[in-house]
This record gives C-alpha cells, structure tokens and sequence, in this order.
C-alpha cells in the first residue's frame, strides 16, 4: 500500500515540514501550559484528599477478593451453585425493590407536574415579567443543585423514616433538574405559531396549549424518562439515610459483610435498572422519531 | 376577543374545505386518556403501598417550615475554617475521581468502539461491564470501596472513579464511533501507518469532544460528591449529615449555601472552558 505513495523531493517536503513546524509550536506550547496547570491542580487535590498509593496498592487485593467474597455463600461454596441458598431473601427483596421503583415513579411524576407548571414561567418568551422569569429560574436551580439524599435527610427529620420522605425529595430534585431542561427547550421553540395564536386574540392559556405545546411535548416526556431511569438508580441508596426502599437492606447487609446478601440485592438492582433502561430507551426512540404528541 | 377589524369567519364553509384540520382524532384520544388514567392509577396504587402516615403530613409539613425559619441566618457557628477545609476535599475528590474515571475509560472506551476494535467479542464484555458499573449508584460503590481502603475521601474518589469509568466509557465509545472515517482514510492514503492514523485521522477529532464532556462530568461529580460523605466518604457531606442528625440548621443552612455557591462557581468556570472548546469542535456529541 505505502509504496504506491509518490513522496516529494526533499528540498520541498524541508519547507512543507518547516511550516509544520511553526504551525505546531503555538499549540503545542498552549498544551504545555494547560497540562501544568492541571497537573498543579492534581497535586494539590491529592494532598486535600489525602491520596495515599502505599494504602492503595497495599490494598487493591482487597477489592478483587471482596468480589470473590460476594461469589461465596457462608459455607464457601460459590453462590451459582446454590441459588436457593444464595436469594434467600428473594420476595423481600423483589417486594423492597418495587418499593424502590414506585418511589421513583412518585417522585418522578410529581416533579414532572410542577416542572411543567414552573417551565412556562421561567421562559421569557411566554412570559412578559422579568421578576417572575427570574425568581422561577432562581427556584428551579436552588432545587436542581441540593442533591436529593440532602433533601432526604431533612425530610426524614420531619416526615419519619419510610418512603414518603424519598418520595417528596426526588420529587424536589426532579422538579428542578426538568424543569430547567424544560425552560431551555420551550424557550427555543418557533415563534411563529405563538404570534399567530396572539395575532387571533388567544387567550394565554390557549396559546400555551395550541402553539407551545405541540412543539415541546415530545421532548418533555422524554427528558422525564430519562429523569426517571436516573431517579431509580438515586432511589437505591435513598435508604441509607432512611428514605425507603432497598437502600436500607442493602447498606446493613454491606456494613456486616453478609457478602451473598449483598450480590444478590446488586444483581437483582442491576437486572431491574437494566430493564427499565432498555423500556425508556425504546421508549424515548419512538418518541423522537415521531417528533410531536399533542 | 376578536377585534373589530377581522373579517367574518365562515367556519361551517372552512370545515368543508380542510375536513382534516377539524376531524377528531378518536384512538389518539383515547389511547392518551388510558394511558394518563393507568398512569394515575398507578400513582394512587403507589401511595397505598408505601402507607403514607397521613397523620404525619401537615405536622411534616409545619416542621418543615420551622426548620427553614430556623436556617436564617446561616452561620457556621465558629467551623468556617474546618468547612472550607471539607469543601477543598469535595472538590478534589470530584477532580481526580473523574480524571481517574476518565483515565481508565479512554482506552477502554477505544476498546468498546467498533471503528477502533473491530472484535465484537472484545467490545461486548467491555460494554457488559460499563452497564454494571453504570448501573450501580455511587453511594454503593463509596460503601464497597470503604471496606477496601477504609473511611475518608480516598473510598469517595474511587466510588467516582468506578461509577464515572462505566458512564463514561460507554460515552467515549459513542464519540469515538461518531467520528468521520475520512480523515483515517486520509492518513493511510499517504502513507501512515496504524498509529499515526489514530494519532493524526482520529484522535484530533475526538479529543476535544471527549474533554468537554470530562469537564462536564467534574462539573455534575462536584454534586455528587458532597453527598458521598454522609456514608463517611470524605468531603462535605459528613458534616451536613451530622448538623441535620443535630438540628443545628443554621449551620446546615450554611453548609447548604456553601455547596450552591461553590457548584455555581465551577458551573461558570467550565462552561466558559466547554464554549472555547466547543469552537474547535468537529463531532457532534
């Protein structure tokens, strides 16, 4: 193959390389520079967070034999070979999961109504008044930034542990994390049918529902189940601070080492994440490439 | 409503001539109206199931209040230094868990990509274990890595490097798939060879997709990593959980405050740093 290549004469390849060369310099210097200073900034949060690679090394064989462990029922035989023995506890945790999924579902939902209802207000199109624009930004960020075991954990000192406080902090996070996916699409959309619906004398209502709407309704939907496949997999380990569902189960099993316990709890968490994941997908394809709903 | 000028509106005579735009669209009515009514039903089903103390909401709700008038003003209550400190450790283990993460996942990602392994039985594994990974939230892997290397934030820089190595990986293997294989048949139409192809035709194409979506990802990890604490995996959240165990709200309120202003102060670093990448793009994410 290379040998069919006609290479040019020396003389002028020395020019064409020199320019190369030149070309490159400036780059290559920027790239220099770039890489001290993330290197700086890697030493410094090596020390802040105090890295240490004897522990590392010294211990790495721990983490390759934790999995081994998580293979090994109590009497040391692998967990495959006996899987009556290994899910023992498999209606508790299917029942904890389903638990776990319709938080999700709660949550997700509800905060898809209020993201929905906030959207149009935080979109200076529909909208006229700058105060209510930014304080509905101002609240949706607030919401999207706290993480939701944070919210989960305040609930729980006010609600009492159970699934109503996960519920109600997934619903929080969501509302913010759509709704700002929610304003940037509605703010993007074609104004020309909203004008025409004015133009005719709609009512604001009436042009949020006839020429918003068709627009942005697709998006919506899917952005919420990608928001709900992500609020599953949070709602696992809502538990460990006492939110409900299978977070609870699978934090003790981890913390006493009951090892096939808590490979038995990840499988089945992985199968059903999996699952939901390939559901939402189809899902969201279809979606999409049907391009309106309303 | 309609103003003086308009002219009349014929609407019996506008109906004849585009039956379609009146027509009613009865199975599209009624499948939206089953599915919002199962979706519904499923909701009220759902709160049977989790036997919601209703007695506990108002009262819930009543605290709630409380406990935000609590909060104002926020102080730290004397610990300004020793939070700032925690904070430092947050965003450093959201720093290197995700250069960590990435680290492991560019190669393995070329690995998963079918322009760059053109084994199927290569890619497929490594897909398999981007999903498990991906599939297991961080806070798990904070536990796990716990028992490995014990307490403190280097288990929480490893949990972010083991969940972020699974999302990203299957990330960078997307990109690396979406690149334009011209500019490979480019190199070796001169004469390169296989890795000059991947160094000249490939890798000035991805790379700056790739670093943006990394700055992302510290960006979204600096989130995640003051909660990774409340499991006493370093940083931040250690002390939240505790000052929310204590109802010292002024405190959590301050804590809380801390947490926006530093995510609002690396939202706007890395997205001015993703704009100047994005204008030497080339690929589409």
């Amino acid at each position: 193959m290379s040998k069919a290549v006609v290479q040019l004469p020396e003389p002028q390849l020395a020019a064409l390389k020199e320019a190369y060369r030149v070309a490159a310099r400036g780059k290559r210097l920027r790239l220099i520079a770039f890489l001290a200073v993330a290197a700086a900034l890697i030493g410094l949060s090596a020390v802040q967070a105090e890295v240490n690679l004897g522990t590392f090394f010294a211990k790495i064989g721990g983490f390759t034999s934790y999995f081994d462990r998580l293979a090994t029922l109590e009497d040391g035989r692998r967990v495959w070979t006996d899987p009556a023995e290994w899910f023992w506890s498999f209606k508790r945790i299917v029942r904890l999961i389903g638990e776990t999924v319709l938080m999700a579902y709660v949550g997700t939902l509800t905060g898809f109504v209020f993201a929905f209802a906030l959207n149009f207000l935080a979109s200076p199109n529909l909208t006229q008044s700058a105060g209510i624009v930014f304080a509905a930004r101002r609240g949706l960020e607030f919401c999207r930034t706290v993480p939701d075991v944070v919210f989960a954990l305040i609930f729980v000192v006010a609600f009492g542990l159970g699934p109503l406080p996960g519920v109600l902090a997934i619903a929080l996070h969501s509302a913010g994390s759509l709704g700002k996916q929610f304003f940037e699409t509605t703010e993007n959309i074609d104004m020309k049918p909203v004008e025409g619906l004015r133009a005719v004398g709609a009512s604001w209502v009436q042009t949020v529902r006839f020429a918003a709407l068709p627009q942005i309704l697709a998006s919506f939907v899917s952005f919420t189940l990608l928001r709900f496949e992500i609020n599953v997999r949070g709602a696992t380990v809502l538990g460990f601070v006492g939110a409900g569902g299978i977070g609870q189960d699978l934090m003790e099993a981890i913390r006493k080492f009951y090892y096939s316990d808590v490979s038995a709890i990840l499988v089945i968490v992985i199968v059903v994440i999996f699952a939901i994941d390939v559901v939402t997908q189809r899902l969201r394809r279809t979606l999409l490439s049907k391009g309106r709903l309303a | 409503m309609s103003a003086p000028s308009a002219p009349p509106l014929d609407v019996a005579a506008l109906k004849v001539r585009h039956p379609a735009a009146f027509a009613v669209d009865w199975r599209g009515r009624v499948t939206a109206g089953a599915v919002l009514l199962l979706m519904a039903a499923v909701y009220v089903a759902a709160f049977v199931w989790f036997d919601v103390p209703w007695g506990r909401i108002v009262p819930g709700f009543r605290q709630l209040g409380w406990f935000v008038l609590e909060m104002i003003p926020p102080d730290p209550g004397g610990r300004f230094w020793l939070y700032l400190d925690s904070l430092g450790e947050t965003l450093a283990i959201a720093l290197l868990g995700t250069l960590l993460g990435a680290a492991f996942a560019l190669p393995l990602g070329m690995l998963a990509a079918r322009n760059a392994m053109p084994l199927a039985i290569v890619r497929a594994p490594i897909r398999r274990v981007f999903e498990v990974l991906r599939g297991i939230d961080t806070l798990i892997w904070a536990l796990i890595w716990i028992n490995v290397v014990g307490l403190g934030p280097f288990a929480g820089l490893l949990a972010i490097a083991t969940s972020d190595l699974g999302a990203l990986g299957k990330l960078f293997a997307e990109i690396i798939e979406s690149a334009d294989p011209k500019e490979q048949e480019g190199v070796r139409a001169v004469g390169g060879g296989r890795i000059e192809e991947v160094r000249f035709g490939l890798l000035p194409q991805v790379l700056p997709v790739i670093a943006g979506q990394i700055l992302y990802f510290i960006e979204s990890n600096t989130r995640s990593a003051t909660i990774i604490g409340v499991v006493g995996a370093g940083g931040i959240g250690l002390h939240l959980s505790e000052q929310i165990r204590v109802l010292e709200w002024k405190q959590v309120s301050f804590l809380i405050l801390l947490i926006l202003v530093s995510v609002a102060a690396i939202d706007y670093v890395s997205g001015k740093l993703r704009a100047a990448m994005a204008g030497r793009r080339t690929v589409a994410a």
